[in-house]
C-alpha cells in the first residue's frame, strides 16, 4: 500500500491542499487503489505548496505544486503504484515530478535541527514522533539532575529565538534558583511580526517537539503548569496543538507523573485576541492573566516574579523546540553550528515579494543575499529588490547596497538593524518607503497598549507628521520633526513597541531620503 | 444597551459556570461568549462583573482592548484581509481597496445586506504566500482581486 503526503500546514491549504487531498482520496477510491494517507506539515518549500509526497522505497518522491485539477493525470501516471526498488516510481516523468524530496537543492542545503521533523511526521501521532527520534530529549533530561539541564542549555549558547536574544539557559537558571510553592513554563507563540512564521509552522508540523521542550523546561526548573499562549490568528495552529496535547496525555508524556518519573507537568492554550503588543512578555503574562495586555516594569523580572506572581520561564516556541535536540544530541553539538556569538541553527522566514518564499533553517552566517537570491530567487514581480524589512514591523528597513551582510545578531545590529524572530520581507522598487515610514507609525498607534505616552500619542503624531511629508508641506521641517520624534520614542517608551517602531522610520529615512522629498497627489 | 435574549443570557450563564474558576479566566470567558454569540454583547459586562468580582470598567477595559473581540453581531461572514508590511509588498493595498469597492463598506464594517464583514488583520503567518486574506477561519494565499471575487461568490452566490 502507497503512503501520500499531503500537508495540513496552513500555507498549504491556503494554495488548496484540501482539494488536493479529497481529490486523491476519491480518485483512489474510484479506481479501487489502496493509499494510507498522511496530512504532515510543510516542508517550507511554499513555491512548490501543495507539494505531495509519496513513499518510495529510494526516499520520498515530491509532486509539486500540484492542484486538484492535477490529481486525475498524476494518478494515470501511476502516483500511487508499487515502486519497485531502486526505480523512480511509475510518475516520474509526469511533469509535476520533482524527484527526491531530500535532493530539492533548496531543502538539500538546509541545516535542519529545529525543524528536523517538520514536514516528515503526522504531527499529532506520539508514535511516529518517538520513531523519528522525538523524546529522546526529555528521556535524557529526566535521567539528568536539574542543574545539568539547565547548564546543558546555557552551553548551547542558545539565546531566545522570539527576537530579544537574551539567552535561554541564563533565564532558566533564574528560575530555577527561586523557591517557590509554584513556578510556571510559558510559551510566547504571539507570532505577530508580519514575515514569521517560523512558529506557525513548527506547531502544525511538530507540535509534539514544542511540547517536548516545554516539558524538559519544567522538569529543569520544578514547573508543574505550562501554557502556550497562541495568537487567535492561528486557527490552524490551535487545533494541532490540542490534538497533539491529548495525544501527549495518552501516552504518559504529559500529566501527574511525566513518563512514570513521579514529575507533574500540566500544559493548556489559552488564545489571544488579536493584540500584537501580547507578543512583549510581560504583557503576554497580564493577557494570561486575564487582563489587558498592558506592559509592567520591570524589574521584577518574570523569572523572578511572572505569571500569578511566581517563577515563571516565557520563551518563544522556536527556542523551546530547539531544547530537544540539544538535550538528545549535547550541547556541543549544537553550539558548533553559526559564527560568534550567534550560535546554532536559525529558522529564517522568506515573505514578501521573492519567487521562492519560505523557511530555511541553516546556521547563523549566510548573507542576504544568499537568502534573497539563491533561495529566494529575486522578486516575485520580476522587478530589481530594493529592500528588505528584516525583523517584522519593528525591524529597520534595509537598501540593495547593504545585502551583503551576514544574518547574525550582531552583524545586523552593526548596521542599525535587528534580527528579531528571523523573518526577512523583500520589497521591489516599486515600494514607496516614505508610505512604509507612515505604516510604521500607523501600526504602532493601532497596537500601542496605551500605558505610556511617547508611544501612545508619538506614533499617532508620528503619522501626521508624514501624512505632511507626503503633501509636501514644509518637507524640511517635518523631516526634522520627524527625527525628533523618533529620537524621543526610542529613548521615553517602555517597552520595543514605542522604543523600536522608530527604527523602520529612521532608517527609511536614512537610506531612501529621496522618498521623502516628493510631494504625492 | 441593547438587553441580553433568555437564550443570550442562559449561554453567557452556562459559560461563566463552566469557566470562572480557571486561572485567570476572563479572556477564556470572552472567547466563549463570541465563539458561541458572535460577538460580546455590551449587556453581558455586568453579568461577568458580578460573577469574577471584578468592576465593569475592568471587564469593558478587557473587551474593548483586544481587537478580536466584536461589540456588534458580525455579517454571516467575516473576511479579514491582511495589512501587514508581507503582503503590502505583493499588492494587498490594492486588494483591500477592491474589496472596499465590491463589497460598498469600509474596514470594520458589515454590507447592507448583513452578508459580510470586513476587517483588516496583521499578519496571518502566510507571509511566503502573500497577499493573505482569511474568510470564516479559512486560510488562503497569493489572493488576486479576482480570485477574492471567487472567494466571496462561493459563499453568497448572489453577490
Amino acid at each position: 500500500m502507497t503512503t501520500v503526503y499531503v500537508p495540513r500546514d496552513a500555507g498549504a491549504l491556503s494554495l488548496g491542499a484540501e482539494a488536493v487531498a479529497r481529490a486523491i482520496a476519491r480518485g483512489a477510491d474510484s479506481r479501487s487503489q489502496a493509499l494510507r494517507m498522511v496530512r504532515n506539515g510543510s516542508r517550507g518549500l511554499y513555491f512548490l505548496e501543495p507539494l505531495v509526497e509519496v513513499d518510495s522505497p529510494g526516499g520520498r518522491e515530491a509532486y509539486g505544486p500540484v492542484s486538484a485539477a492535477d490529481v486525475p493525470g498524476l494518478l494515470d501516471a501511476g502516483l500511487l503504484e508499487d515502486r519497485p526498488a531502486g526505480t523512480g516510481g511509475p510518475a516520474a516523468k509526469h511533469p509535476l515530478a520533482l524527484g527526491r524530496t531530500e535532493d530539492l537543492p533548496y531543502l538539500k542545503s538546509q541545516q535542519r535541527l529545529t525543524f528536523a521533523r517538520v514536514g516528515i511526521t503526522d504531527p499529532t501521532s506520539v508514535e511516529d514522533y518517538v520513531a523519528h527520534g522525538g523524546y529522546r530529549g526529555l528521556e535524557r533530561a529526566l535521567s539528568l539532575d536539574p542543574a545539568a539541564i539547565v547548564q546543558a542549555v546555557t552551553d548551547s549558547g542558545l539565546r531566545g529565538r522570539g527576537g530579544a536574544a537574551f539567552p535561554t539557559g541564563i533565564k532558566w537558571k533564574t528560575v530555577h534558583d527561586q523557591a517557590a510553592d509554584r513556578k510556571y513554563v510559558t510559551c510566547n507563540a504571539d507570532e505577530g511580526d508580519s514575515g514569521t512564521f517560523s512558529d506557525r509552522m513548527l506547531m502544525e508540523g511538530d507540535p509534539l517537539v514544542l511540547i517536548e521542550g516545554m516539558t524538559i523546561a519544567a522538569v529543569a526548573v520544578g514547573a508543574t503548569q505550562g501554557y502556550i499562549y497562541l495568537r487567535a490568528e492561528y486557527p490552524h495552529a490551535h487545533r494541532t496543538l490540542i490534538e497533539a496535547i491529548t495525544a501527549a496525555y495518552g501516552a504518559g508524556y504529559l500529566g501527574s507523573s511525566v513518563r512514570g518519573s513521579g514529575k507533574r507537568f500540566d500544559l493548556e492554550v489559552r488564545l489571544g485576541a488579536g493584540a500584537y503588543i501580547c507578543g512583549e512578555e510581560t504583557s503576554m503574562l497580564e493577557s494570561l492573566e486575564g487582563r489587558r495586555g498592558e506592559v509592567r516594569v520591570r524589574p521584577p523580572l518574570p523569572a523572578v516574579k511572572g505569571l500569578f506572581g511566581r517563577p515563571t520561564i516565557v520563551n518563544n516556541v522556536v527556542s523551546l523546540s530547539t531544547v530537544p535536540v540539544i538535550l538528545e544530541r549535547g550541547a556541543e553539538f549544537y553550539r558548533d553550528f553559526g559564527m560568534g556569538k550567534s550560535r546554532g541553527t536559525l529558522p529564517i522566514q522568506l515573505g514578501g515579494n521573492l519567487r521562492r518564499g519560505g523557511l530555511v533553517e541553516r546556521a547563523f552566517g549566510l548573507t542576504l543575499t544568499e537568502l534573497l537570491y539563491d533561495y529566494g530567487g529575486g522578486s516575485a514581480s520580476g522587478r530589481p529588490l530594493r529592500a528588505v524589512q528584516v525583523g517584522g514591523p519593528l525591524g529597520a528597513y534595509i537598501p540593495a547596497s547593504q545585502f551583503d551582510t551576514p544574518v547574525d545578531y550582531e552583524a545586523l545590529s552593526g548596521i542599525g538593524a535587528l534580527l528579531g524572530h528571523g523573518g526577512i520581507v523583500a520589497f521591489d522598487d516599486t515600494v514607496d518607503m516614505a508610505r512604509m515610514a507612515r505604516y510604521a507609525m500607523e501600526f504602532c498607534a493601532i497596537e500601542s497598549c496605551g500605558k505610556c505616552t511617547p508611544c501612545r500619542i508619538g506614533s499617532t503624531r508620528g503619522v501626521e507628521i508624514v501624512d505632511r511629508i507626503l503633501k509636501g508641506i514644509e518637507p524640511g521641517a517635518n523631516i526634522a520633526l520627524l527625527e525628533e520624534l523618533c529620537e524621543t520614542m526610542v529613548q521615553g517608551s517602555l517597552c520595543g513597541l514605542g522604543g523600536m517602531a522608530p527604527f523602520p522610520v529612521q532608517s527609511a529615512l536614512k537610506h531612501f531620503p529621496e522618498d521623502f522629498r516628493r510631494a504625492r497627489q | 444597551m441593547e438587553a441580553l435574549t433568555a437564550s443570550q443570557r442562559e449561554t453567557v450563564r452556562r459559560i461563566l459556570t463552566r469557566m470562572r474558576d480557571r486561572p485567570g479566566p476572563l479572556l477564556e470567558i470572552l472567547h466563549g461568549i463570541q465563539d458561541h454569540l458572535g460577538f460580546v454583547p455590551g449587556a453581558a459586562v455586568p453579568l461577568i462583573a458580578a460573577e469574577l468580582n471584578l468592576s465593569r470598567a475592568e471587564v469593558h477595559g478587557v473587551v474593548t482592548f483586544y481587537h478580536h473581540f466584536r461589540h456588534t453581531p458580525p455579517g454571516r461572514h467575516i473576511v479579514q484581509i491582511c495589512r501587514a508590511e508581507s503582503c503590502q509588498s505583493m499588492g494587498a493595498e490594492g486588494l483591500a481597496e477592491h474589496a472596499m469597492r465590491r463589497l460598498g463598506v469600509e474596514f470594520q464594517e458589515t454590507t447592507a445586506d448583513g452578508a459580510f464583514s470586513l476587517h483588516p488583520v496583521y499578519c496571518l503567518g502566510n507571509c511566503a504566500c502573500s497577499p493573505a486574506v482569511m474568510i470564516d477561519g479559512e486560510l488562503y494565499g497569493r489572493v488576486t482581486p479576482a480570485r477574492l471575487d471567487e472567494l466571496l461568490a462561493q459563499r453568497e452566490p448572489s453577490k
